[in-house]
């Protein structure tokens, strides 16, 4: 074939390509390679392909798009998480004059894909899987506001997912650390696909992410039940809208900076080049405006499920709803006014750093107060130790440490000392370990048996907890200790030999991790063998005080048989006190969104619209084009789009519910 | 779900956006193409004898355009959607600017003090 033939067919994918030289690489694929095919093959031998297509791959339902999240994000904390513990062994053992096991193209791959997948497709689809879940179900509505948007922003993120995931095998990510910073970044330093990979995966994931920001924002200012107002709202869902509205507002930055980053590789003009008046710092200074605010994406639906689980576990009101709500609206203001606290170093002079540190500590006051007012919620309260009340308390403990030294590094001089250390590294697993996956961990044995109708088992969830708890504390602490000895961050070989014992110390903690990754994920095995003895038949396990609580485990389809009447912030707990009693009769049609494959397809498209791009295959790239346009404008036709589940059905569903109840007396 | 669905309540409860009129959309329309027409002429003509002047002249104009758009054609009021649209719009304002004279000053800094040229530690910003 001639070769000009073969360039416009495959661009620049060559067998060179792929990499076969990688020893560990190949490995990897062969055992992915194994996996895949028997889960698609245990797949296929189980005739599940339709009941997977139709009941969950089409689903509009925000609880099925909202459980696909979860299992996105757990796959991906797999991928993620081997990568930390590769880097943790290379640290361990690369001292002495020896290599460690793995070649500076290979780690520096490693670093940049753990954080770009730990954070966009780890931590994102975690949140945004909770927020769908459990925002409609406690405003009292029946899905959310665009059910079909759900449905395509959840498959965006999975192709945003697949293009990373494809990296590894095909072609190289990006060897820049999980910003991309340019001139690293830019086509002269990284002339081959890692970068183009890393930018095409989170522009397509990031199409996924700001439209279910609008989606959800338009769920809760206009679904609520009637008499929930603002400040009736549970905390989650105010948590939640401002993350929501801080999604919408920080993620364009972000889409943005990276097309002007394409538009460097691609055509070659030079916003962020050495040469003909672009600025490298211009980049620094945009992703950051997008990413501070990120943190505060990650971190505020997880505060909303520790006020949750703290008033819930100790039978009592929130302490200071008000104060939570209004530290909640700060948070979200004051997240805007910090980003230059990333790069205070990078030249600023005294007034701007003094501004940004001052804001910066600033924002730790209403973070404060939250801690206070789930402290004073538990004063005098009849606390209940269930697994979610664990992983709270571990939470406030570990949070405030990293809260403490996040504080240190506000302050600009010490910053100097402590930029790109490991202290800073320690600091931000410090609350993103501590914050956010305690908070998912909790949130996960919180709200799992209102979604599968029955509990987590209690044992192996507390072996993943201590393992997890004390891993977190072997790994992290000797990282604050380098980093106060001035040990920078992504360091592959080293020479004092005096700093192995603290990377054995860290790497021992990466092992407990993965001891509590397994316990979580037997947890989830056991648990689903022994669902009968775990069974919550009255979906109310943990006497609950949000409208959640008040429908069936695992809810309808169209989740509330009669819309809620709200007259309480505690709406389940005024209803129980209230002697609520359960319509049994009078059901009308129910209204719902029809499923729709839509969202899988242009999803679908989308990916290779990405692959075409990132291997210049110009064909691929235009077709995918012209073919997502075609079906998004094809998909306007379509005139099928709901249903009514008739009366009878809804009877009968309440009454198997009603049957349950009087079981338990 | 579609908008028909009056059985839950929702949906119209807080009052959908103003709907405009003809006479509405035609002194927007009007003012649109005076507010475009104008900056055009200040181009052309080369009224004003200094470029930056005009430049700044141009972004007022600009500014009173984005304006006219919002009420006229968005039918932006303090009572639509039951306020949100103006909460909405504070917010996004109150980012924006944010947004843009943070990123100036902070360029600014780092152009003076990282760009390549003379420097002096007493004339740092």
């Amino acid at each position: 074939m001639p070769d000009t033939l073969t360039k416009f067919i495959f661009g620049r994918l060559t067998l060179e390509s792929l990499p076969l030289h990688e020893p560990i690489v190949v490995a990897t694929f062969v055992a992915v390679a194994l996996g895949g095919i028997a889960l698609l093959g245990a797949i296929t031998y189980f005739k599940l392909w339709t009941y997977l297509w139709r009941e969950w791959f089409t689903s509009v339902d925000h609880k099925k798009i909202g459980i696909m999240y979860m299992v996105l994000g757990l796959v991906m904390l797999l991928r993620g998480f081997s990568d930390a513990i590769m880097m943790r062994l290379q640290q361990a053992i690369a001292f002495n004059g020896s290599e460690g096991y793995l070649n500076s193209h290979h780690y520096d791959q490693i670093f940049t894909a753990h954080g770009v997948i730990m954070i966009f497709f780890v931590a994102m689809p975690f949140v945004t899987g909770l927020m769908n879940f459990v925002v409609p179900l406690q405003i009292g509505a029946r899905d959310v506001s665009f059910p079909f948007l759900n449905s395509f922003s959840f498959w965006m993120t999975v192709g945003g997912a697949i293009l990373v995931m494809a990296s590894l095998f095909v072609g190289e990510f990006a060897r820049t650390g999980w910003l991309a910073y340019p001139p690293l970044s830019g086509i002269g330093y990284s002339p081959d696909v890692g970068v183009d990979y890393y930018i095409w995966a989170l522009q397509v994931a990031g199409v996924g992410t700001t439209l279910s920001g609008i989606n959800l924002i338009c769920t809760i200012i206009k679904m609520r039940a009637p008499g929930m107002t603002m400040m009736r709202m549970p905390v989650f869902t105010w948590t939640s809208l401002c993350t929501n509205v801080l999604i919408v507002a920080s993620f364009p930055v972000l889409t943005a900076v990276l097309s002007l980053l394409a538009l460097d590789r691609y055509v070659g003009t030079n916003f962020f080049t050495n040469d003909f008046g672009g600025n490298p710092m211009m980049y620094v200074n945009l992703i950051w405006i997008w990413g501070h605010p990120e943190v505060y994406i990650l971190i505020l639906p997880l505060f909303g499920v520790f006020s949750e689980v703290t008033s819930t576990f100790s039978g009592k009101r929130l302490f200071g709803y008000t104060s939570m709500v209004y530290a909640t609206v700060v948070i979200t203001i004051l997240s805007y006014l910090v980003w230059l606290h990333h790069f205070f170093t990078m030249g600023s002079g005294a007034s701007v750093n003094s501004f940004f540190g001052i804001t910066t500590m600033i924002i730790s006051i209403p973070t404060g107060a939250k801690i206070f007012n789930w402290l004073f919620t538990m004063y005098r309260g009849r606390i209940r130790f269930e697994l979610p009340m664990m992983w709270t308390l571990a939470f406030m403990l570990t949070f405030v440490v990293g809260g403490m030294t996040g504080v240190l590094l506000a302050v600009p001089p010490a910053d100097f000392v402590l930029h790109n250390s490991l202290f800073l590294i320690a600091h931000f697993h410090n609350v993103i370990i501590g914050g956010v996956l305690f908070g998912l961990f909790a949130g996960i044995a919180y709200w799992w048996p209102k979604a599968f109708g029955f509990k987590l088992d209690p044992f192996w969830g507390k072996v993943s907890f201590w393992c997890w708890v004390v891993g977190f504390w072997f790994a992290f602490m000797p990282l604050y200790i380098l980093g106060l000895m001035g040990v920078t961050r992504r360091m592959r070989v080293f020479d004092d030999p005096s700093l192995q014992i603290w990377f054995v110390i860290a790497a021992f903690g990466a092992v407990l991790i993965a001891c509590g990754i397994a316990a979580f994920l037997i947890q989830i095995f056991v648990s689903i063998r022994r669902r009968e003895a775990l069974a919550d038949p009255t979906g109310d396990p943990w006497d609950g005080r949000t409208l959640e609580w008040s429908t069936s485990s695992p809810p309808p389809a169209y989740n509330f048989a009669f819309t809620p009447v709200i007259r309480d912030n505690d709406a389940w707990w005024e209803m129980k006190q209230a002697s609520y009693i359960r319509p049994l009769a009078g059901f009308k049609p129910i209204h719902m969104p029809s499923n729709t494959g839509t969202g899988i397809i242009l999803a679908a498209f989308s990916v290779a619209l990405g692959f075409g791009l990132i291997w210049y295959i110009w064909w691929l790239a235009a077709l995918s084009f012209v073919c997502l346009i075609a079906t998004a404008i094809g998909h306007t036709f379509n005139y099928h789009r709901d249903f009514h589940i008739p009366a009878a059905e809804v009877s009968q569903t309440e009454k198997t519910r009603t049957t349950l109840l009087a079981a338990q007396g | 779900m579609s908008a028909h669905d009056h059985a839950e309540g929702h949906g119209h409860a807080h009052g959908g956006a103003a709907h405009g009129s003809l006479r509405g959309y035609l002194i927007g329309f009007i003012l649109s193409v005076i507010l475009t027409a104008i900056p055009f002429w200040l181009v052309m003509s080369g009224v004003i004898d200094d470029k930056q002047a005009t430049a700044i002249v141009i972004m007022a104009f600009a500014v009173v355009q984005i304006v006219v758009h919002m009420v006229f054609f968005l039918h932006m009021n303090t009572a639509s959607e039951g306020g949100w649209s103006m909460l909405a719009l504070i917010f996004t304002l109150i980012l924006v600017v944010i947004v843009l004279t943070g990123s100036l000053w902070v360029m600014y800094h780092l152009n003076a003090n990282m760009m390549p040229g003379l420097h002096d530690m007493r004339e740092m910003p």
